[in-house]
């Protein structure tokens, strides 16, 4: 066999099994022996289940066998534990769910199911997708492959994991303030968070509801141009989701980039990003120049207000999307209370992880009367503020770029007692979300450690196809996005 | 504090009205009544992990039916709010509501108030609103039969309600149940509540206060969830009381939620102000806020009946009927149906006859039997065909009574298949009077004599008399007439 199934784009998987090269359950097997070989190590998934998967792959073997061709038909995919899966344990990585077996498909699974996708697992992540880092996590930490003495980035952790150690070919993630695109960088990965609405969120476990946004994360711009196809898409489930024609975001792959404007924000050049950083993103940019764009200096004044306006709304969102998990009708309930407001009390408790209760406080803290115009209120002025910024930057540039995050993957428990160290790694990312933006990491480079570098891009609304184009015009030039880590 | 004091009372109200929609407000699961616990309950209703709200178009249509009826302003943007609290039969853990942008603002309400010892005075009070806004209902907590333990039906979570309410401009309980029966008419008026009062689909939150006239606004006490317009009348009646010998026996009156209990007929406090929750309002960013286009509002009006309001003066305009009598017969639009149709087969002449048939013998014997007028056994045009008998002077009014009788029993199609098979046709001819009367008189001479010495009452005996010997088929006009003639011949 020619083909490499670990390193093979979609494309070539696609192919190789619309030729019967190779079968859905050969190639899903493939990936289930590795993933239960690495797993142990790794800690990306949190529910394998080899007879559900495999029934999926002979499912879409018979698909394949009547002549039925698609893009994703027979590929197995693996899915951030947020996304409620029928008859699949649902936890969020959190005790409160640990027991949730859901009996519905969120809308991204319904797609993926109909375009013929296998379920290879559900990935770890941090809980109810609060973190940086895949430490919050009930079923523990996950370990980035580059050095499993580091973190994967967060909170779609689990997903970044399988698909850096080639566990899984690409996998499902969300980003709230950065979930997708950190953890991609910290993996040497691909991965896009679109425009706010492009991807229904019914059947996504709700963090911030106004912020929360599906994306794919894979191994090229490629790959996740084809998986947003799938993904995309309006559900009238999901009042936010928008209405819009059906794009084919691999449609300007190729297109040449000769006078593209790329905006680099002054404020995200400046102290803050470490040297490592900044030569692999510099070197990115000069790798740009080369195939025609052109960079340019904008600037985003309110930037810096970000991370403040972000850890008040999402919070206070949060603090009431979690008010579901009371004991009451599914998920975990204290074992002993003595009456109803105890039963509560004890069971949010012992069901929900620190980083989650410390959410909760904050967020019902800035919803509470006399506080709520000081807080919620003005942060979201804030917010009108940077999508403000962001819509004045783009009368000057075609795309705004950064790095992801301001330093690779940093060791586990590094910085684990310092939440608010760990929320400015999300500097560079909360703002996309904040304006409703699509962001888009790819790897770019190494840095300190041998850690894998991201760059940022951002797009205006609905620029989903030539953020893609960027990127894929870049990994044809370079092969950051082919790199692997040593076999563990 | 000196006793004897004038004392003003101050009434606002908070009325829940759930509306007809045929599926829940944020979901597509089934609003109808009386199912199994919990099997009208879909994943969204039961907050499951991952759902969302989507709003119901139907519910938005009922409350601008309800803002186009009251002459209020019909907000062309309004935003859903989540209120937070914790509670085992309200599965997200918040419900959606309305708060700072509500979907109806102003509006008024005009309707009589009988006052005086019968209710035979009435004036007119216009009761202003402050607003109506659109929420989702909870489910039900259950504490019997289950051991100690409480169960949770959720088919009614996510009903649509519409929350009306009014300015402090009530100043009796007489004045507050006046307006919450208009209100409670109106909305079954314009189809968007079924009024059911036992089902919980219109119940009312009083807040009550006192001061002396011309003093500024007392404090408040909210009695909440009154469920019938008895209760309501004596719980604000217990509360005023209460609140005036309070405040007479030198106490004073803190805000508080308050309950009735029918049983003893008394409010206790629920909740005082001090351990009132915070709900922690915000904008649901689940949901886009409610923008309502001017077409839709236009669309919306092109469809609302001839309300209540514009048709009793058109009753008493076209149909020269009291006031009273047209606001009577506007309680409902099936009475005002029932009406209009029994004039149309009587004709235009006869209004005021029908009114008075139905105001009178059908709607006591709809009472006695509780019956709703839709399913009256006697048509209106059965009821047009004694109508147009007594007018023509076939039968007597009172001979009208039992064949309305005998319509309601069924024993035939209309009144004059009836009357013939019963012989009920008044006697006219007056030679056929004449001797009747004659064998009267030589039959009563006592009252002959009576009469003859100046006692009225005696003659009225005498008519009775010639009455009763004919089963009342004589026409009385002619008995009367022709007795008085004999007696003074």
């Amino acid at each position: 066999m020619i083909l490499n199934p670990i390193q093979a784009s979609l494309k070539e998987l696609a192919q190789a099994l619309g030729t019967k090269a190779i079968s859905s359950v050969e190639l899903t097997t493939l990936f289930l022996d590795r993933s239960e070989r690495l797993n142990p190590t790794l800690n990306a998934f949190i529910t394998l289940d080899r007879d559900k998967t495999l029934a999926m792959a002979r499912a879409a073997d018979v698909r394949l066998a009547t002549g039925e061709t698609g893009p994703l038909l027979g590929i197995p995919l693996a899915y951030k534990d947020i996304f409620c899966m029928e008859g699949w344990l649902t936890t969020c990585a959190s005790k409160m769910l640990a027991n949730f077996v859901s009996p519905y498909d969120a809308h991204v699974v319904e797609q993926f199911k109909k375009a013929g996708m296998v379920t290879l697992g559900k990935c770890n992540m941090d809980e109810f997708a609060m973190g940086s880092s895949t430490e919050n996590s009930f079923y523990g930490p996950a370990k980035n492959p580059w050095d499993v003495r580091r973190v994967p980035g967060g909170s779609s952790g689990g997903s970044a994991v399988a698909i850096a150690a080639r566990l899984a070919p690409a996998a499902t993630g969300t980003d709230t303030g950065g979930s997708i695109r950190q953890p991609a960088a910290l993996c040497g990965l691909t991965g896009i968070k679109p425009t706010y609405g492009v991807v229904s969120r019914y059947g996504m476990i709700a963090f911030a509801s106004s912020l929360d946004q599906g994306g794919p994360m894979a191994k090229s711009a490629e790959d996740c141009a084809l998986l947003l196809g799938a993904m995309a898409g309006f559900d009238p489930r999901d009042s936010t989701s928008l209405q819009r024609p059906a794009e084919d975001y691999r449609r300007s792959l190729e297109k040449p980039l000769d006078g593209l404007r790329i905006g680099l924000p002054k404020e995200f050049f400046c102290a803050g990003m470490s040297d490592d950083v900044r030569s692999a993103v510099d070197a990115a940019l000069g790798e740009y120049r080369k195939l025609g764009a052109r960079t340019i200096e904008v600037s985003l004044p309110n930037s810096g207000l970000s991370v403040p306006a972000y850890y008040v709304i999402a919070p206070a969102e949060a603090s009431s999307n979690l008010s579901r998990f009371d004991g009451v009708r599914y998920g975990y309930r204290a074992p002993d209370y003595s009456d109803l407001a105890d039963m509560y009390c004890k069971t949010r408790a012992q069901g929900f992880g620190a980083e989650v209760k410390r959410r909760i406080l904050i967020g019902t803290y800035v919803l509470s009367h006399g506080y709520y115009d000081a807080y919620y209120l003005q942060a979201q002025k804030v917010r009108r503020l940077i999508a403000n910024d962001f819509a004045e930057a783009f009368k000057h540039c075609d795309i705004i770029a950064s790095p992801t995050t301001p330093n690779v993957a940093f060791e586990i428990g590094s910085k684990s007692s310092d939440p608010v160290q760990m929320y400015l790694s999300d500097i560079y990312t909360t703002s996309a979300n904040l304006a409703g933006l699509p962001g888009l990491s790819i790897p770019c480079g190494f840095g300190a450690g041998n850690m894998p570098v991201g760059l940022q891009l951002i797009g205006n609304y609905f620029d989903e196809a030539r953020m893609l184009n960027l990127a894929h015009r870049y990994q044809q030039a370079t092969d950051w996005h082919l790199r692997m880590p040593e076999e563990l | 504090m000196q006793r004897g004091t004038q004392w003003e009372v101050v009434i606002g109200l908070e009325t829940h009205a759930q509306l007809r929609t045929s599926s829940k407000i944020f979901s597509g699961a089934s609003t109808a009544f009386g199912a199994a616990p919990n099997v009208q309950a879909c994943a969204v209703d039961l907050a499951l992990p991952g759902v969302l709200p989507v709003l119901n178009k139907a519910a938005v249509e009922c409350a601008i039916r309800f803002g186009l009826a009251l002459g209020a302003e019909i907000a062309p943007r309004s935003v859903f709010a989540r209120k937070n609290y914790f509670y085992p039969d309200l599965p997200k853990g918040y419900q959606i509501s309305q708060f700072e942008l509500p979907v109806v603002k102003g509006g008024t309400l005009t309707m009589l108030v009988a006052s005086g010892k019968s209710g035979e005075s009435a004036y007119e009070k216009t009761v202003h609103l402050t607003r109506a806004h659109l929420e989702e209902d909870a489910g039900k907590s259950l504490h019997e039969d289950f051991h100690g333990k409480t169960g949770i039906d959720l088919n009614r979570a996510g009903t649509p309600l519409l929350e009306i309410v009014t300015e402090p401009d009530m100043r009796s309980a007489a004045e507050a149940v006046a307006y919450a029966k208009a209100l409670h008419a109106l909305v079954r008026w314009i189809g968007i509540c079924d009024g059911n009062m036992q089902e919980g689909s219109f119940r009312c939150d009083a807040n009550v206060s006192v001061r002396r006239l011309g003093a500024p606004l007392g404090t408040r006490r909210e009695i909440k969830n009154l469920n019938s317009f008895r209760f309501l009348q004596q719980a604000i009646d217990y509360e005023i009381k209460w609140q005036i010998e309070t405040i007479e026996d030198g106490g004073s009156i803190h805000q508080a939620t308050v309950l009735f209990d029918p049983a003893t007929g008394a409010t206790r406090a629920m909740r005082s102000k001090e351990d009132a929750q915070d709900y922690r309002y915000f904008p649901d960013p689940d949901l886009l806020p409610l923008e309502i286009a001017p077409a839709w509002i236009s669309a919306v009006r092109a469809n609302m009946p001839e309300l209540p309001a514009e048709m009793r003066l058109r009753f008493e305009r076209d149909y020269g009927l009291s006031a009273y009598d047209a606001v009577a017969l506007t309680a409902s639009r099936e009475t005002a149906q029932y009406y209009e149709d029994c004039v149309a087969a009587a004709g235009k002449g006869s209004s005021k006859t029908c009114a008075n048939w139905v105001m009178g013998d059908l709607s006591a014997r709809l009472n006695k039997e509780n019956l709703e007028i839709a399913a009256a056994p006697v048509s209106p045009g059965q009821l047009a065909g004694i109508v147009q008998r007594i007018a023509d002077n076939t039968i007597s009014n009172k001979i009208g009574k039992d064949v309305f009788d005998a319509l309601w029993n069924g024993d035939g199609p209309d009144a004059d298949a009836i009357i013939a098979a019963k012989g009920l046709k008044q006697i006219t001819d007056s030679g056929a009077i004449e001797k009747l009367i004659d064998e009267v008189l030589a039959a009563n001479p006592k009252s002959v004599e009576e009469f003859r010495a100046g006692k009225e009452k005696a003659f009225n005996a005498l008519v009775g008399q010639a009455m009763k010997a004919t089963k009342g088929k004589a026409n009385p006009q002619q008995v009367n007439e022709l007795l008085r003639k004999k007696l003074a011949g």
